[in-house]
């Protein structure tokens, strides 16, 4: 991108377009400038502005690892009228891209740790690029354990992806739906995500946890992290206010003073507990 | 650069306008539209109203238009060209005859567009702009500019500062290089100062709070729930106080004119109750009272803090255009004195 002006997109190609659940769709995107796309570089966490040009833009964590190269990809459900738009697009039709921005995920500070993962519907995309991040450098993490539920067994997102990581060795992965959410030949879990994650009790020690969900979810998480042992500071998750700029300059994603875009999306339970209930 | 002080006239001025136009400058001033006053483009001295407390827009539009293209674009067949806009392209001003409280809000917009990215179209309107400000020999109710800072004499943010100085003379502070390449060519018309002392022709403005107990005081009310429903009971969230602020610079950023059109920065307002809501129903801000709370956090906690600007000069705009009356200053003068 021409360092002269913020707003200008790069111009993505859609590559593959992967149906995740009702309304939820995966871009896999590539760069229509080979070499733009060889020089573009982000690290797990970051975000982006994605925009159908004459819809306008939205934001959404790249939801794929920076150890895959040669693409992006982002998931996101079908709501307004950008991402109505973004889930009308065929394989080949254009879209723009502004990013990466925010900060990071900081995985290289958990090596040799315990790495737990508590995802709760459509909040999975951020924390994919973070799992196969880790999952690409997996000699480098101690156990890994994902905690993954969604409203009903449709709506869980990347089942083909959930089930490679079950029949990993390497992997725990516990998924549930909420009561009512089952199907007749539904394996994992029925209940609440912050209930299985009660049950479940995985050790706290040298650990670190990933949470992200909708609002409720992490209110009722982080209390029962808390009583397994969770040091606020080890409690990782990303937040998703409203943005339109996505540089600290339109104004709105602000928790108190700080810029959701700029300060995040990544924060500390720690950070989050000095901060006003603002998102 | 040390500070000039001449003295001039409006006759040398008329010519100083002449010249300007001859250099192909644009200039925006107050001029006088139905029984409104506000900025436009003049082309004489005789257009420009200096009368006037105030404007009742700002002049930052000359920085920050209310409406600005990012960048047009045209699809076809799956491909997309961009058009960028050219930096270089934009006009050259000046803006003659705004008050040192506007002339000192460019500081803030600056603070917010050029921090760590900065924003190109802003910053190359900021470079080709130049600030010809006229000190206040009135003020009203509303004005509060000596409370943070400023004065109705003060140069900050004027490349010249006038000091109109009775019988149709002025005093002329140059005080930027910028300001004195704008009269350069224009020796004549500038004299050596007589009165090197502009106060006795400036307007009095009372202080009416410790600017330095407000970053703390907000702080500490942040939480304070009621405070915040009883300071905004009237607000009706209409954005006008944003609307005519110099300081305010939240923007929306929208397309228009489908697959062949333009992508569009627009004015907005963290007193909207769409500005913060999520497309999922859920809204970070749902209450008009922490919109408020926003308001006022951002200006005079958040920007101070982040920025070390405040983002507010005084200049009253705010309290003279709402519909409901509210007046800035009370609300400020409330969290000064609040007792958390």
């Amino acid at each position: 991108m021409s360092a002269a002006d913020v707003f200008k997109p790069f111009l993505l190609k859609v590559d593959q377009v992967t149906d995740e659940a009702p309304d939820v769709k995966t871009l896999r995107l590539v760069f229509a400038d080979e070499r733009e796309g060889e020089d573009f570089t982000f690290r797990t966490g970051q975000f982006g502005e994605y925009s159908v040009f004459g819809e306008g833009e939205c934001t959404f964590c790249i939801a794929s690892p920076p150890t895959r190269r040669g693409y992006i990809e982002c998931t996101f459900r079908k709501a307004g009228r950008v991402t109505s738009a973004l889930a009308g697009l065929e394989p080949g039709e254009t879209i723009g891209f502004r990013g990466p921005y925010g900060n990071v995920f900081p995985i290289q500070e958990w090596e040799k740790k315990n790495l737990l993962f508590i995802a709760g519907g459509i909040a999975l995309p951020p924390m994919r690029s973070v799992i196969w991040n880790v999952l690409d450098l997996r000699d480098r993490y101690r156990d890994i354990t994902i905690i993954y539920g969604a409203r009903t067994v449709a709506d869980l997102v990347y089942k083909r992806e959930l089930a490679e990581w079950a029949g990993r060795p390497d992997v725990k992965v516990i998924t549930t739906v909420d009561p009512g959410g089952e199907t007749a030949d539904w394996q994992g879990k029925i209940g609440f995500v912050p209930t299985v994650l009660d049950k479940a009790a995985p050790a706290s020690r040298d650990t670190v946890a990933v949470v992200c969900g909708p609002p409720i979810m992490i209110k009722f998480t982080f209390p029962v992290l808390a009583r397994l042992g969770f040091a606020p500071e080890n409690v990782f998750t990303t937040l998703e206010n409203r943005m339109k700029c996505g540089v600290g300059k339109c104004g709105r994603c602000n928790v108190g003073k700080y810029f959701v875009c700029k300060d995040g999306p990544v924060f500390t339970f720690a950070q989050l507990k000095g901060m006003p209930q603002e998102y | 650069m040390e500070m000039e002080i001449r003295s001039t006239d409006r006759e040398a001025l008329a010519k100083l306008f002449a010249q300007w136009r001859a250099e192909g400058k644009r200039i925006l001033a107050p001029k006088k539209s139905g029984d409104k006053i506000d900025f436009a483009p003049v082309t004489s001295l005789d257009e420009v109203s200096l009368d006037q407390v105030q404007t009742v827009q700002s002049p930052k539009t000359a920085v920050f238009p209310r409406v600005e293209e990012l960048f047009s674009f045209s699809s076809m067949d799956g491909r997309v060209e961009i058009r960028e806009r050219d930096p270089a392209a934009v006009p050259r001003t000046v803006i003659f005859g705004l008050r040192p409280c506007d002339a000192a809000a460019f500081s803030s917009l600056a603070a917010i567009f050029t921090w760590d990215y900065p924003d190109s179209l802003f910053s190359a309107r900021l470079a080709a702009t130049a600030v010809v400000g006229v000190s206040c020999s009135r003020a009203d109710e509303f004005c509060f500019c000596t409370s943070l800072g400023g004065g109705p004499g003060a140069t900050t943010g004027s490349d010249i500062l006038l000091t109109a100085a009775g019988g149709g003379a002025y005093l002329a502070e140059i005080v930027s290089e910028k300001g004195r390449q704008l009269v350069a060519g224009a020796g004549g018309l500038f004299q050596p100062a007589m009165a090197k002392n502009k106060e006795s022709f400036l307007a009095k403005v009372d202080v009416a709070f410790d600017r330095d107990k407000i970053g703390p005081a907000l702080a500490a009310l942040f939480e304070d729930t009621a405070f915040w429903a009883e300071q905004s009971l009237r607000c009706l969230g209409c954005g006008a106080c944003a609307y005519v602020c110099p300081t305010c610079a939240c923007f929306d950023i929208q397309d228009e004119g489908g697959v062949s059109g333009k992508r569009l920065r627009c004015w907005d307002s963290c007193g909207f109750g769409l500005f913060t809501l999520h497309t999922s129903g859920h809204n970070p801000r749902p209450l008009q009272s922490q919109r408020w709370r926003q308001r006022l956090m951002h200006k005079f906690a958040y920007m101070p803090e982040r920025q070390q600007v405040l983002g507010c000069v005084g200049c009253g705009r705010c309290s003279r255009a709402c519909p409901v009356d509210m007046n800035i200053l009370e609300h400020l003068r409330a969290v000064a004195e609040a007792k958390p």
